[in-house]
């Protein structure tokens, strides 16, 4: 890529500037190599916010189920940590057949309060929060 | 009362911090210079042999299969180290106090010490980039206040991180895990060959391009990505097939490579080793390999077309196949001719 043709598009996501300087290594006129900085290019910017939208959607999605009584609360902290089941089994160390069973609201009120700890710990949040689900 | 006790302050002043392309050849450059050893990051990366391609449908990221441009974590400065006669010390531990001791250790005797750490917990990148991605490098250079000082060769500037937040970066969990992975040169020696490292490093390429086993990686891999994509639309709901191609973009671009998945890095290595090895041939290999960076690029803004559109449809993700495959091609044909030039 020429120096020139080096984009400067921000990363704007969730309404707010994510942009990060970084160094790109780009041809000058005279076709060395050298480096320039750059804030980011349009297509990339893209796929990052279209994760993010894809994020959001699915922790709006579960944050309603477990509203509804269909999840535990563990289903929604687990989405909002951008975790799937096997990630949230490592953390926790529990079995991710347990853990399946803990996004059930009935699994999930049986819970001691060792583990509910475990969880919140984990998701970096009280089990005050984790047990009382905000709406 | 217990009176706490301020904690030592330790910073190693004669570490200079430097904003590098990617993360792994930078914490490699910085830390090879703070022992006298002057490199440039595209010759780390050359040496290190970093390029690379894998496609690993069944690693998935959140749902979403794993795409990498470069070669696994840690490889690049293990390679440097053993090929400019570097002896190096890399360890993991079992448990987080382990691991944070060590780092204490290695501090106190005034070692800057590059680690393996996970994204999601460094709180100085914007929030958006932090997802769980654990491949990510930087070096530890001082500890003040219960804060470690960071430069992170993806910043511009010296960063510092809460102990807790960088022991949880440390010791994340999922894939890859760093299980508190930390490395740091002990010891040089004087005489290396620059010229014979950077052959075997391009010869190391060669080999991960040309012979890598089939299907997942090297020039093998990019065509069977480029297959997988062609039929996107037919096994995938269109958000879905929409979300993995937005994950090969964002794997291209994996901080600072232009969306040219490290294409560039390499071709101002071929450029370097050509005025190094005085060999006019590798000015040519570099402008080729600089087309081929551009075309990963446009491969990008296709992708990117593509997703935009949202429509699904088996003509768009056939033709950014077509270009994927047209890209393997590319790369191997590129490949044989250099190895045959080495």
């Amino acid at each position: 890529m020429k120096k020139d043709e080096v984009p400067q598009d921000k990363k704007i996501i969730h309404g707010e500037d994510n942009s990060l300087v970084k160094v790109l290594y780009v041809t000058g006129n005279d076709g060395k190599y050298e480096t320039t900085k750059y804030e980011g290019w349009d297509a990339e910017n893209l796929a990052m916010s279209q994760a993010w939208d894809d994020i959001d959607e699915r922790i709006g999605q579960t944050r309603q189920k477990v509203l509804d009584g269909e999840l535990s609360p563990v289903a929604y902290y687990m989405e909002k940590s951008l975790m799937d089941l096997s990630t949230l089994a490592q953390y926790t160390g529990f079995w991710k057949f347990f853990v399946k069973k803990h996004l059930q609201p009935a699994s999930f009120k049986k819970l001691s309060a060792k583990k509910l700890q475990r969880y919140a710990s984990v998701f970096n949040i009280t089990v005050e929060e984790l047990t009382h689900f905000p709406g | 009362m217990i009176q706490k006790h301020r904690l030592p302050s330790m910073i190693i002043e004669n570490f200079n911090h430097q904003q590098s392309a990617h993360c792994e050849s930078g914490v490699t450059l910085s830390l090879l210079r703070h022992y006298g050893i002057e490199l440039t990051e595209p010759l780390v990366f050359g040496i290190g042999a970093g390029y690379f391609f894998g496609h690993l449908p069944f690693v998935k990221v959140n749902g979403v299969p794993g795409t990498t441009f470069r070669i696994w974590p840690g490889y690049i400065f293990k390679r440097v180290c053993s090929q400019l006669g570097v002896q190096m010390k890399v360890q993991s531990f079992s448990s987080p106090e382990k691991g944070m001791n060590a780092l204490d250790e290695a501090l106190a005797g005034r070692q800057p010490v590059g680690l393996q750490s996970s994204v999601y917990y460094l709180s100085y990148f914007p929030p958006a980039f932090r997802f769980h991605f654990n491949a990510h490098n930087l070096i530890a250079f001082g500890k003040d206040n219960g804060e470690y000082i960071i430069s992170d060769p993806v910043m511009e500037g010296v960063t510092r991180l809460p102990a807790g937040e960088l022991e949880k970066a440390r010791f994340a969990k999922g894939f890859p895990a760093p299980k508190g992975k930390m490395y740091f040169p002990v010891k040089t020696s004087a005489g290396h060959d620059l010229p014979v490292a950077i052959k075997n490093g391009m010869k190391k390429t060669c080999f991960f391009m040309l012979k890598s086993p089939p299907p997942f990686f090297g020039h093998n891999g990019i065509a069977f990505l480029g297959r997988k994509v062609k039929k996107y639309p037919e096994k995938l709901e269109s958000r879905k097939a929409s979300l993995f191609i937005g994950n090969i973009i964002r794997m291209q671009e994996e901080i600072g490579t232009g969306g040219g998945g490290f294409r560039f890095l390499y071709a101002a290595f071929l450029q370097e080793s050509a005025r190094l090895l005085n060999n006019e041939k590798l000015v040519v290999m570099s402008d080729e390999m600089t087309r081929i960076g551009d075309e990963w690029r446009n491969f990008a803004y296709s992708a990117a077309r593509v997703m935009k559109d949202r429509s699904g449809n088996l003509a768009t993700y056939g033709e950014l196949g077509d270009m994927l495959i047209a890209l393997s091609a590319k790369e191997k044909d590129f490949f044989t001719r250099l190895s045959k030039q080495l």
